[in-house]
């Protein structure tokens, strides 16, 4: 009875949005390579971030005060007097780093495995605009507090436009819609953090899944599981049923589909996941001053810097390129082509393999000196200035940019290591 | 599906038992959203009981106090009116007032705690108008009493010790707030003796 | 690759030696569990600093239930401008002549703690000395030209820096390397050091009163996360044993 009932409502809804198609395609039948590792968790926990940042957010729109008189107060009143306004703030401004966390390690997995290379550079594109759209929210969210550092990172941040030639400076102006940053920039910033930036992710995260769907996920032996029609014997295909919407088109060996494996698999991952992140939430929300700074704890003061000013650790790395070039403009131009290089990579990368499993002994090395020169630069960028460090942060920009220099040159004609016919354990 | 055998007993606990606990956490993920709408400390300051010096209060005047945002009523109630009251029940919906409407020592035919002085929130309990105070010319709305409430919204109808007359659209008796007198010219709305 | 993350864990203690001040802190040894300290910090408090400065974000009444002191004694005792138990922790001092007196207004406190530390406030408190170029004729070692007088000298007495001569950059300059009370005061130096931390323990509190509440809910919640972690980790075990 109550069976018949479901089945019913389900062809009731079917005839009317395709509900189980959707579903079968998108999850329970969905090719999944079934060699997915640790570095795997990363894009579902991006989406669970996302989740958790919006749900925080309408709640702590909920009290705050997008004023330049009211800002820093209405944020004290949310960590005193709401109840449990405390926790809901954590989770937001923990979740902030968060995201960039693990927005990184997912982007890192990409480079490893060549994730970005054909048929997927639209999906690695798209996964670029979101870290400029995550950046952007980041930062104006960074403003709404109106502490000391958002103050006055922001008052950085937005001078780094006056280096554009010409119209820099009114460009700068119409930006803070005032003489210096105030009431006004406060609340447009409040509307994009709010609004218009959230739907622009959400948007870009659509967009970047169903591009995802379209070519199928790269794996970390960087082998294709969909093979050309007809050149795989029977036996060879994947055991598990796969929609036809797939397996018309293409053979496809080695895949599980999605759900229930790697649902089952993803929510260990949020689960661990949960535990780092609420150890920081509930234990040390301020991560020592990366999280949250101490100086953002005074309320802003247009009359009186912070003895130094830093952005928050995720900028760091590009905020310290901008810094080791002495000219205003150049420097503005390294750190905006640090994040065009990393777009360009299905571009810089001729390589045929992807994965750094087959590929020459070079690109692991260049890999990892690219990991070590991201770190450098971060700590740089979160420090004050030395003369030692203003020497490091400037060979480390070139080291920055020599990755992709030397990517290009020997993935033309690299020698790589002979790749298995199936996906390995 | 692959050969191994299908443990479905084993499988089945562990899904349910993963979804029950996970299920467990959700709702508790729940309770920091849920719970922040509850009155923060500010509206619970600005809710505190407030005192109302009533010692110019003449015979058959009506003073209001704010007491959590809302109106309340002081009406120092002269010897004719609570003759009045006493002659209304029949007209009333709720004479006695059963509904839960006061506090325990208010649960008297004057509704109040000293016959004379009446305190109630002045909300109608129909949708939330504030009732205007008829004094003398009561008697256009309801024939032979002189003195009531009249709210203008829906034209309910109250007598002064907040009891609502019948066929009007307000269900119940006006609410009467806790307080206590601290002396004789001085009430404390918002607390009752013994409950600070 | 597992090279690379070693090299990672060795780089990482770098980022942890983030700007600090220059000059070494001390060791508060504060214990926010302790209540008794607490009262004592809120009463200094109320006493020599709330004159001049303010905790405008953080409630009485609230304040009182943390710390364990009732409501009615509170107060009593505590509340001297006969504020409503339910308003924020304020003077009734003017912004403007207090900037005139003192070069600036006295900052608010009620985050104190966050924009600095605990270990600051508690040298900041035992670092005063006199110093009669000063306008209040005294100094503090954390806080040069520090903009206000020792409030808690009728406690400490009179504190006198030591100093030493040592080399830096090739040349030799005399530092400050603590102080020492002329004796004056109507307090020990172990009794001023309580004091101190009392008066920390107080600021640490308020910069962040969900603190303790947030310590007891995240070990709940992490033993919860515990069990599920344990529960997924099966379930996922059992149904990739098709895959497998």
């Amino acid at each position: 009875m109550l069976k018949k009932l479901a089945t019913d409502t389900i062809d009731w809804i079917d005839q009317r949005i395709p509900m189980t198609r959707v579903w079968n395609m998108h999850l329970a039948q969905y090719p999944t390579p079934k060699n997915f590792n640790f570095w795997y968790f990363f894009g579902s926990l991006a989406i669970l971030v996302l989740v958790n940042q919006i749900l925080t957010g309408i709640w702590l729109t909920m009290n705050y005060v997008p004023s330049s008189e009211g800002a820093f107060a209405s944020v004290e009143y949310i960590m005193r007097d709401v109840e449990y306004g405390w926790l809901l703030r954590y989770l937001h401004s923990t979740g902030a780093s968060a995201f960039f966390v693990v927005v990184y390690l997912h982007m890192f997995r990409g480079m490893i495995y060549g994730s970005y290379q054909k048929p997927r550079e639209l999906l690695w594109l798209f996964g670029m605009f979101i870290l400029l759209v995550l950046m952007a929210e980041a930062f104006m969210g960074y403003l709404l507090p109106w502490g000391q550092m958002s103050f006055w990172g922001a008052q950085v941040i937005i001078s780094i436009f006056g280096a554009i030639p010409i119209i820099g400076d009114d460009l700068t102006l119409w930006i803070r819609g005032d003489y210096v940053i105030s009431g006004a920039t406060l609340n447009r910033f409040f509307a994009l953090h709010v609004i218009a930036l959230p739907l622009v992710l959400v948007i870009l995260v659509f967009l970047h899944i169903i591009a995802l769907h379209e070519v199928g996920s790269n794996n970390p032996d960087g082998v294709e599981i969909k093979r050309k029609k007809g050149s795989v014997k029977e036996e060879d295909k994947t055991k598990f049923k796969i929609h036809e919407y797939y397996s018309d088109k293409k053979d496809i060996v080695d895949a599980i589909p999605f759900h229930p494996y790697y649902t089952v698999k993803d929510i260990v991952g949020v689960v661990g996941f949960l535990f780092f992140f609420c150890a920081i939430v509930f234990f040390a929300p301020a991560m020592n001053g990366f999280f949250l700074e101490g100086p953002n704890f005074e309320a802003a003061n247009p009359l009186k810097t912070p003895e130094h000013i830093f952005p928050v650790w995720y900028f760091t790395p590009f905020y310290a390129i901008l810094r080791a070039i002495p000219d205003k403009l150049l420097g503005v131009i390294a750190m905006g082509a640090a994040i065009v290089m990393l777009a360009l990579l299905p571009w810089v990368d001729r390589g045929k393999v992807k994965s750094v499993r087959y590929r020459c002994g070079m690109h692991k090395w260049n890999l990892g000196g690219f990991v070590i020169t991201f770190f450098i630069l971060g700590w740089i960028g979160a420090t004050p200035q030395t003369d030692f460090k203003t020497i490091l942060s400037q060979i480390t920009t070139v080291t920055y940019f020599m990755f992709f220099v030397l990517l290009f040159v020997y993935s033309k004609n690299e020698v790589t290591k002979p790749l298995p016919e199936r996906l390995t354990k | 599906m692959s050969n191994a055998p299908v443990d479905n007993s084993r499988r089945r606990f562990l899904t349910i038992a993963t979804s029950v606990v996970g299920g467990m956490g959700a709702v508790g993920a729940a309770v920091p959203f849920i719970a922040s709408w509850n009155p923060s400390e500010r509206a619970k300051s600005a809710g505190a009981p407030v005192e109302v010096d009533i010692s110019k209060l003449e015979p058959g005047q009506l003073i209001r106090v704010e007491w959590r945002g809302k109106p309340v009523w002081v009406v120092n109630r002269t010897p004719k009116m609570l003759e009045t009251l006493k002659t209304l029940d029949s007209q009333l919906k709720d004479p006695s007032s059963e509904e839960e409407q006061q506090p325990d020592f208010a649960k008297n035919p004057y509704r109040s705690m000293r016959p004379e002085i009446f305190l109630a929130v002045g909300i109608c309990t129909h949708l939330g108008c504030s009732p205007s105070f008829l004094k003398g010319n009561f008697g256009e709305k309801v024939e032979g009493v002189e003195d009531g409430f009249f709210c203008p919204c829906h034209g309910s109808k109250f007598d002064l010790a907040g009891r609502v007359f019948q066929s009007v659209p307000a269900p119940i008796n006006l609410e009467i707030p806790p307080y206590m007198f601290v002396d004789d010219t001085t009430i404390i709305v918002g607390i009752e003796e013994g409950a600070a | 690759m597992k090279k690379l993350i070693v090299g990672l864990f060795v780089l990482l203690p770098m980022f942890a030696m983030a700007a600090g001040p220059s000059v070494p802190l001390m060791k508060a040894g504060n214990d926010l569990t302790d209540n008794a300290s607490l009262q004592r910090g809120a009463k200094l408090f109320m006493n020599y600093c709330l004159g001049c400065h303010q905790m405008q974000y953080q409630r009485y009444e609230r304040t009182f239930r943390d710390i364990g002191i009732p409501t009615v004694i509170g107060e009593e005792q505590l509340i001297f401008d006969g504020s409503k138990v339910g308003s924020h922790i304020k003077n009734a001092i003017d912004t403007d002549d207090a900037a005139k007196w003192f070069g600036a207004p006295p900052p608010d406190l009620t985050l104190i703690s966050r924009v600095k530390s605990p270990d600051y406030i508690y040298t900041y408190l035992k670092s005063f000395y006199k110093d009669d170029s000063r306008p209040f004729g005294v100094n503090n070692v954390v806080f040069p030209s520090v903009g206000m007088p020792h409030v808690l000298q009728e406690l400490q007495g009179v504190p006198i820096a030591i100093t030493e001569e040592v080399e830096e950059h090739g040349h030799t300059v005399t530092k400050i390397v603590g102080t020492v009370s002329d004796g004056s005061g109507e307090m020990s130096d172990d009794e001023y050091d309580q004091v101190a931390r009392d008066l920390t323990n107080f600021f640490e509190y308020v910069g962040e009163p969900s603190r303790l509440e947030s310590k007891a809910l995240g070990i709940k919640v992490l033993g919860f996360l515990f069990i599920l972690f344990i529960l997924a980790f099966l379930l996922k075990k059992e149904y990739w044993r098709d895959v497998h």
